[in-house]
């Protein structure tokens, strides 16, 4: 067993890690609860965003927050031109898969063309930085990741339940036509939430590229770890992605303590199964 | 047989001697092993179509099976000296065993079922790609089974590879062309339309999905198997690439993966097209290639080839199916003797939908021959009782009676062959099968399970009661409302019930076509069914019923003859209104 200092370091890494995970579910969540699209793509948006941070960081000199901006904008673009074509072929939900699944085999040769199958890793003044509470480090990068996690889950979360556009949002995925019937424009506002979802895949992919080592085949490890997430969190609830992913990250950081790391990718898996064999009316 | 219909099966069967032959022939190996890869991606992609083509249940985990396969056979070939032949089965055994247990547990679930299955096969190929890695079945460096001995059954080694590639295709597609000729395949290309519907018409929808899943996946493993020979050094990177996953779906999408023989037609296509693309270090261009190509399938040609040639086809040619010019009416069945038990008895039926009370301590009866109009404001719990008794939905409390003997804990399919069938409010019809399937598929599932040409001749018999004989070949989505209302009622009557559950027939119907429903609905009682209906329009209630049950808000306020339920104050009160009660 080892050390209880070591366990707590690793859970609060776990935990740090999970709102990562978090992050990246949030898109998720909420294009497959609210707009019933669900986007195998989003992981390898992240990961171009991620290779678009470090490139412009390391080549350029530009600072993370700058490239973070121009990607919010260029990925909101994105999304609203995603969801246009959706629309316009009347994509179902299964066949949504099947287009963004192309999408993020697409997007992985993409990176591989322009920048290896080779790891990189972005080198920052911060990557070692951390803040020390007592006998537990927490690492500066981390902290600020799981803080904009926080944020923009409560926010959404927020978003949804109090205002107007975010009562309508959630009428329109319940049913459409009566919430067409009652003047809710659902055209217009799934526009604004498929781009929002691909502006989180951004946001979560310039923490991808100043926390992780990236390589084009990444986008395949975080699928099955996020969509765990988004399960067990629920559809279309910010603030379930969010606790769902604290939940798989702590899970993940215990199993690399306690048993070994090389079976982590099984834990998301496991909870997942467990969840669906003893509470199958969770989904 | 026909001509036509043996004029194909000549055709493989000459083809698949000829394929045969080959390696005999003074052939350079480079071509044999070209088409060992076709009949490898040929086997795998068709193998993918069982389940996720007719059912509609997409795999992405394809490559999950296909591993399973590959190192079953090289550690059992490699470190137990088992006999590569022996193999085959095992590996088929395991895939299968891992695919059913996937299935046991998403297959359950009432929601998101489709989304949640895709979704665990791709996560579960990185799982057993972990494991293996993990543990000494690899020990992350890979198996060599050049020492492995290739059984010659052919000639050189290649030729054995080549001939085993060849039988699995050959198994493949017999199997997919076994499955969508069979009562399996149609209850799945049912399933893939609207599986509560294929439930409530008798088809056992979990156990056919297993039984797809396990066909798919096993025959995915045993490929596995004869692949892991050919490439003789296998490693858990190049098994379990994601492309494993890909190419089966595309193929199977290109082709027509809702036909047997379109996964064939794409895997064929589509590995000669990437063959004189590129490979090696620049194979990432053709995964985007492939990539691209299914994004334009999907959103341009949905269908696929095969289908979309195939319907093109029949448009020139006349409709196979012989439209009868008169029906022979059916000698009508007595009126079951007086039975000691009402056809159905509920009693103190309550069902929750978390706080709202859908059905409070409903208790009601109906006798043999009857016909019962159920009435009721819009949310008092009429298409919940009849969800309820069909078994749609599980009840929180009380008892449901069929004839004497309960089945509120049977599911649907059971339900429905004891003798129960039910029409929906807004027709929910296969839209992939045609007008005589949509009917026949009951026939079949239904009380007497019917085989395919019974069930297809009693599908013609109430069609023509219908009046929809000469649409018999169409889809449902070239009828009108009214044909298509009318094609719900022929679907409910060709599982021959003894009790008939009807969900407003008549709304959206003008005059003249309710007067028609009523002769037709008149006319079923009098073959023998106990008829209840759910309706708004008055005129039909008080014409049909012999008694009248009223729901409010889950509870029943009133049963009686239609005049008694007409003058009950609590009713009046109901539909009209404190002020008219007195």
């Amino acid at each position: 067993m080892p050390h209880f200092t070591l366990l707590a370091q690793s859970l609060l890494t776990g935990i740090l890690a999970g709102a990562l995970y978090g992050l990246l579910a949030l898109g998720l969540s909420l294009s497959w609860g609210l707009l019933r699209l669900v986007n195998l793509g989003h992981f390898a948006m992240a990961l171009l965003g991620a290779y678009l941070t470090w490139w412009f960081g390391t080549v350029y000199g530009i600072p993370p927050w700058w490239t973070g901006l121009f990607i919010v904008g260029a990925f909101f673009v994105y999304g609203m031109g995603l969801h246009w074509v959706f629309m316009r072929f009347r994509v179902a939900e299964m066949a949504s898969m099947l287009i963004t699944f192309s999408i993020a085999v697409l997007l992985e040769s993409l990176l591989q063309a322009l920048w290896t199958a080779d790891f990189r890793r972005y080198e920052t003044a911060w990557s070692s930085a951390s803040i020390v509470v007592g006998p537990l480090f927490v690492p500066t990068l981390n902290l600020a990741a799981a803080l904009v996690a926080a944020v923009l889950a409560l926010a959404t979360w927020a978003w949804l339940r109090f205002t107007y556009v975010g009562k309508a949002l959630r009428a329109g995925a319940e049913d459409a036509p009566i919430a067409a019937a009652f003047g809710i424009n659902h055209r217009q506002l799934s526009y604004l939430l498929s781009g929002l979802c691909a502006a989180y895949a951004g946001v979560a992919g310039v923490f991808i590229a100043l926390i992780a080592t990236l390589a084009p085949s990444e986008i395949w490890t975080w699928v099955g770890v996020v969509f765990a997430v988004v399960i067990i969190g629920r559809l279309g609830n910010p603030l379930g992605a969010l606790v769902g992913g604290v939940l798989i990250g702590a899970c993940e950081a215990m199993t690399m303590a306690v048993v070994n790391p090389a079976w982590a990718p099984l834990v998301s898996f496991s909870v997942l199964i467990a969840l669906l064999l003893f509470r199958p009316k969770w989904v | 047989m026909s001509v036509r219909r043996l004029a194909p099966a000549a055709f493989f069967a000459v083809l698949g001697l000829a394929l045969l032959a080959v390696p005999a022939l003074d052939i350079p190996a480079f071509y044999v092993s070209f088409l060992y890869i076709v009949f490898n991606w040929i086997s795998l992609a068709t193998s993918w179509t069982i389940l996720s083509g007719f059912a509609g249940y997409w795999s992405f985990g394809h490559a999950a099976f296909f591993g399973i396969g590959v190192y079953t056979a090289a550690t059992l070939a490699t470190k137990f000296g088992v006999p590569f032949l022996w193999t085959l089965p095992l590996a088929a055994g395991l895939a299968a065993l891992l695919g059913t247990t996937i299935g046991f547990i998403v297959f359950r679930l009432q929601r998101l079922r489709g989304e949640l299955f895709a979704l665990m096969t791709i996560s579960m190929t990185f799982v057993v790609a972990t494991i293996i890695s993990n543990t000494p079945i690899d020990g992350g460096s890979g198996v060599y089974l050049i020492s492995v001995a290739v059984p010659e059954l052919f000639g050189s080694p290649t030729g054995t590879i080549y001939v085993l590639g060849l039988a699995m295709a050959a198994v493949a597609m017999a199997t997919a062309y076994a499955v969508s000729r069979s009562r399996l395949g149609l209850g799945l290309f049912a399933i893939h339309d609207d599986e509560d519907v294929a439930e409530t018409k008798g088809v056992p929808t979990f156990r056919y999905k297993l039984a797809a899943i396990a066909l798919s996946s096993g025959i995915a493993g045993a490929v596995g198997a004869v692949y892991s020979i050919y490439v003789s050094y296998v490693t858990v990177g190049e098994t379990f690439e994601i492309t494993v996953t890909m190419y089966p779906v595309v193929m199977s999408i290109f082709g027509g993966a809702r036909h047997w023989l379109g996964p064939a037609l794409g895997a064929v296509v589509i590995t000669t097209a990437l063959y004189s693309l590129a490979s090696g270090p620049q194979a990432y261009i053709g995964r985007a290639v492939i990539a691209l190509g299914l994004i334009l399938v999907i959103l341009l040609m949905p269908q696929g080839v095969v289908t979309t040639v195939l319907r093109w086809w029949r448009r020139r040619m006349p409709p196979r199916v012989i439209v009868p010019e008169r029906i022979e009416p059916r000698p009508r069945e007595a009126i079951p003797e007086a039975s000691p038990h009402p056809v159905l008895d509920c009693r103190d039926v309550s069902k929750a939908f978390g706080g709202i009370q859908a059905l409070r301590n409903v208790s009601l009866a109906v006798a043999p021959g009857e016909i019962l109009g159920l009435v009721g404001p819009n949310g008092s719990g009429k298409s919940t009782l009849i969800n309820v008794i069909t078994g749609h939905y599980q009840i929180d409390g009380g008892a449901v009676f069929f004839d004497g003997a309960r089945i509120d804990a049977l599911p649907a399919h059971t339900i429905a062959q004891h003798g129960i069938a039910r029409s929906y409010q807004i027709p929910r019809l296969f839209n992939h099968l045609t007008v005589l399937d949509n009917v026949a598929l009951p026939a079949r599932f239904g009380t007497e399970h019917q085989d395919k040409g019974a069930a297809a001749a009693e599908a013609m018999h109430w069609l023509a009661y219908t009046g929809l004989a000469a649409r018999a070949t169409a889809l449902p989505q070239q009828l009108n409302l009214h044909e298509r209302k009318f094609l719900e009622l022929a679907r409910a009557l060709a599982a021959r019930p003894r009790l008939l559950l009807l969900d407003e027939v008549m709304s959206g119907l003008n005059h003249t076509e309710i007067d028609a429903a009523l002769m037709l609905v008149r006319d079923i009682r009098e073959r023998g069914t106990t008829i209840v209906f759910v309706e708004h329009l008055m005129r039909a209630v008080v014409a049909l019923s012999d008694r009248v049950a009223v729901l409010n808000e889950g509870t029943l306020i009133a049963v009686g003859t239609p005049q008694e339920t007409m003058r009950d104050a609590e009713v009046i009160n109901v539909y009209l209104g404190k002020a008219h009660a007195s």
